[in-house]
């Protein structure tokens, strides 16, 4: 068989045509010609509720021609904020991340700001509230778009029969749906008589003391309430003030009608206390009732979700936001921007919300009256007011306004509910202030 | 003994082929085949074990927001925090007292294992094994819900003898019990399987020896079982030591290091630290200071074993 030599001078000279042909060459569109998209997203409580990200992500991907790789995290065993941190020091990872409440603030360094995005959506979809501004902005800059995926109020989960009858109250004339609240009666006083009757009557309300976040939250909102704060927003110590002493003195009465071991209550625990028909109230998101409606409908066809009590500050309710973050090694960011405006277009976030049962809160003021809380049941009309429709509690994080790395820590360690239970087991208030003090210096390193 | 068979013959002659022959003597060598078969868990180890110890080395001496070289400055700053003394004193406290536990009881029913038929020891091993073989972090959830604050399954069953309920995970004490109960439980067949090995190799002469000389059980446990099983007692003890002081999942499922911060030890409190606080350097440095205090225990028990192996 003959073998033509190829010469240096036919060698040049098809190199050359081939090079022409490939650049004048029509330019055709791959199927994943904008590239490759990867997010980590928070694995909801909720069965099913996945789905509606997924279908939302690929319906994108296929109109912007992007591969995209979708994992669903748990936040069982913090495997999610153990990821945020492997992929921060690694610099290395998803394109987008969902970030639990502080780890935006946390990572503020390392993320892609999304002003470009969120101004728009803001303009589309109406303002977003303190607790979103706090946790999602640095020096003016958004650290990421807050996602309604996860985003949750944990505020009274009450049980309609036992608080009618213990306590005198009408939960559901306080908060009727399809109406405004009519709550003024509503405050820490009612609430603290509400616990005393329903403790007495066998019912006491299902409110944790531990070292996890629904205790915190709690414990939090009841803080704000009597406008205590253990470090200001402009990061001074303010642990030594009356509002603080109040609030102490507040958590010492209100404990002696909680049940006797919530000191070593974790997040399920509430949960179980109301399914199990043992309380008159938690302080929870819907997932409670959820469960009970699955596993115990005739206590989930008398739970009503409602607003906190007022204290003497205002009345402040435990709000939770998720963010969709892009991290700043991300390579395909322009990708990723696309993706979470269209995930925050008012149809998007409508199907995440029906999905997860009306869990899921958008932060944007114009998305807090959708049908699914108006229609879910039973009893129909339970969730109406978990969104906080009329604006007449304020939505804020326990912690919250000191700076929020400071206040991440606070968080954290449980400062708050640490002092109520040091207080409550006989420590001398100035020695719990002097304690909280300390720790508080300590969480204030930079 | 040599590796290398001895070659009377070489000549300088044979210079060309040095390099070749020395390379296949090499490997010949056995300590080279040795040393080339474990070669890949010496990388392995060097990956997962080296690096990050040295990395976590760098973070522990960087300021929190790992933008700057602070030396030992978080070391300073913890050693004047309160917590973290009092997650010191908890280690120390949870990870002896379940050691010992562990050894007593591992020595105990190793004993009992010891002394059952031949025929039926499998069986006794094999279940006495069961708690050490399942994943910890399963077995443990399985008792967060046998303390249960409100659903305990050990309160109902007091509940009929009039006692409790007791606050198993809600009580300082009693939740520092219940931690150290779970490791007891989980780490004592551990103790178990190496002392009833350390049983089966003591001479059965030297107990007949005992028996002549008219020791009783006490003498003969005192004065043969034990010096026979001191380097596995030892070894057991170091190991364990390591193991438990490093523990992390028992409290962090559990008691999640409360009530109060008096069931946290290093590990669990460096990931609150570093991890739920977002500040790792700090959490590098907690869990680095397990370092010295189980190198100093490492060094005394080792030294003995040393000192005991030249004098035998």
């Amino acid at each position: 068989m003959s073998r033509k030599k190829l010469s240096r001078r036919e060698f040049v000279a098809a190199t050359a045509l081939s090079s022409a042909a490939l650049i004048t060459a029509p330019y055709v569109r791959g199927a994943y010609a904008a590239g490759k998209l990867s997010m980590g997203f928070w694995d909801h409580w909720v069965p099913g509720a996945n789905s509606a990200s997924t279908e939302l992500v690929n319906e994108w991907a296929a109109k912007e021609k992007v591969e995209v790789q979708l994992d669903y995290i748990t936040s069982q065993g913090n495997k999610n904020i153990v990821t945020i941190a492997a992929e921060a020091q690694a610099k290395s990872g998803h394109d987008i991340f969902q970030m639990p409440t502080w780890w935006p603030q946390a990572n503020a360094e390392l993320l892609e700001p999304v002003n470009d995005i969120m101004d728009p959506l803001i303009k589309l979809n109406g303002e977003v509230n303190g607790t979103v501004k706090y946790l999602g902005q640095a020096d003016g800059k958004w650290l990421g778009v807050p996602a309604s995926v996860g985003s949750q109020i944990k505020g009274p989960c009450s049980r309609i029969d036992l608080m009618k009858k213990y306590a005198n109250i009408d939960v559901q004339e306080m908060y009727p749906a399809g109406s405004p609240p009519k709550a003024d009666n509503w405050t820490l006083d009612t609430f603290l008589k509400a616990a005393e009757a329903c403790h007495k009557a066998g019912f006491p309300f299902g409110i944790g003391l531990g070292e996890t976040s629904d205790s915190v939250d709690t414990a939090g909102a009841i803080f704000q309430s009597f406008g205590a704060q253990l470090v200001d927003a402009k990061g001074n110590l303010t642990v030594k003030t009356d509002a603080v002493r109040q609030s102490l003195d507040y958590y010492k009465k209100l404990l002696a009608f909680l049940p006797p071991d919530v000191s070593a209550w974790d997040d399920a625990s509430n949960n179980k206390w109301l399914v199990a028909g043992k309380g008159a109230m938690i302080m929870n998101p819907p997932s409670a009732w959820a469960v009970a409606k699955r596993d115990a409908p005739q206590v989930a066809e008398q739970c009503w979700t409602h607003g906190f009590p007022a204290g003497p500050k205002g009345r402040f309710a435990p709000y939770l936001p998720f963010f969709w973050s892009i991290w700043s090694f991300s390579k395909n960011k322009e990708a990723a921007k696309s993706l979470l405006s269209f995930l925050s277009q008012p149809a998007s976030i409508e199907k995440m919300v029906v999905a997860s049962g009306g869990y899921d809160l958008p932060a944007y003021e114009k998305l807090t009256t959708l049908k699914v809380w108006e229609e879910i049941g039973p009893p129909k009309g339970t969730l109406y007011h978990y969104p906080n429709p009329y604006k007449h509690q304020t939505l804020s994080i326990a912690a919250s306004p000191a700076p929020p790395k400071v206040a991440q820590q606070i968080y954290f360690q449980a400062t708050l509910t640490k002092m109520c239970l040091r207080y409550h087991q006989g420590e001398a208030m100035e020695k719990t202030l002097a304690w909280a003090e300390g720790e508080c210096e300590g969480f204030m390193r930079s | 003994m040599v590796d290398v068979a001895f070659q009377p013959n070489r000549t300088a002659a044979a210079q060309s082929g040095r390099r070749r022959v020395g390379l296949r003597n090499a490997l010949r060598r056995k300590s080279m085949s040795a040393f080339l078969m474990t070669l890949p868990l010496i990388l392995l180890i060097a990956i997962l074990v080296i690096y990050p110890a040295i990395y976590s080395l760098h973070l522990a001496t960087l300021n929190k927001a790992m933008t700057k070289f602070v030396g030992f400055g978080n070391f300073e700053f913890l050693f004047k925090r309160e917590t973290f003394w009092l997650v010191v004193k908890q280690s120390c406290i949870f990870a002896i007292s379940a050691v010992i536990f562990k050894a007593l009881i591992g020595f105990i029913v190793a004993h009992f294992v010891h002394n059952v038929p031949a025929n039926k020891q499998r069986k006794w091993r094999g279940m006495l094994l069961v708690p050490w073989v399942i994943p910890p972090a399963m077995s443990t959830l399985a008792w967060l819900w046998l303390f249960d604050p409100s659903y305990s399954a050990f309160n109902y069953t007091l509940s009929f003898f009039g006692i409790g309920p007791i606050p198993w995970t809600g009580d300082a004490m009693w939740a520092r019990f219940s931690v150290i109960l779970v490791n007891v439980w989980y780490g004592a067949p551990f103790f178990m399987i190496m002392y009833l090995a350390a049983l089966k190799s003591v001479p059965e002469q030297l107990y007949e020896a005992a028996a002549i000389d008219g020791a009783n059980w006490w003498q003969r446990i005192w004065y043969v079982t034990l010096p026979m099983m001191r380097n596995i007692i030892a070894i057991t003890t170091l190991f364990s030591l390591i193991v438990t002081f490093a523990n992390f999942d028992i409290v962090r499922i559990l008691t999640a290091g409360g009530p109060l911060d008096h069931t946290h030890i290093f590990a669990t409190w460096a990931f609150r630290v570093g991890i739920e606080g977002s500040d790792i350097p700090l959490g590098a440095s907690v869990s680095l200071f397990m370092v010295p205090i189980l190198a100093i225990a490492a060094i005394f028990i080792l030294r003995d074993i040393t000192k005991r192996g030249n004098e035998a």
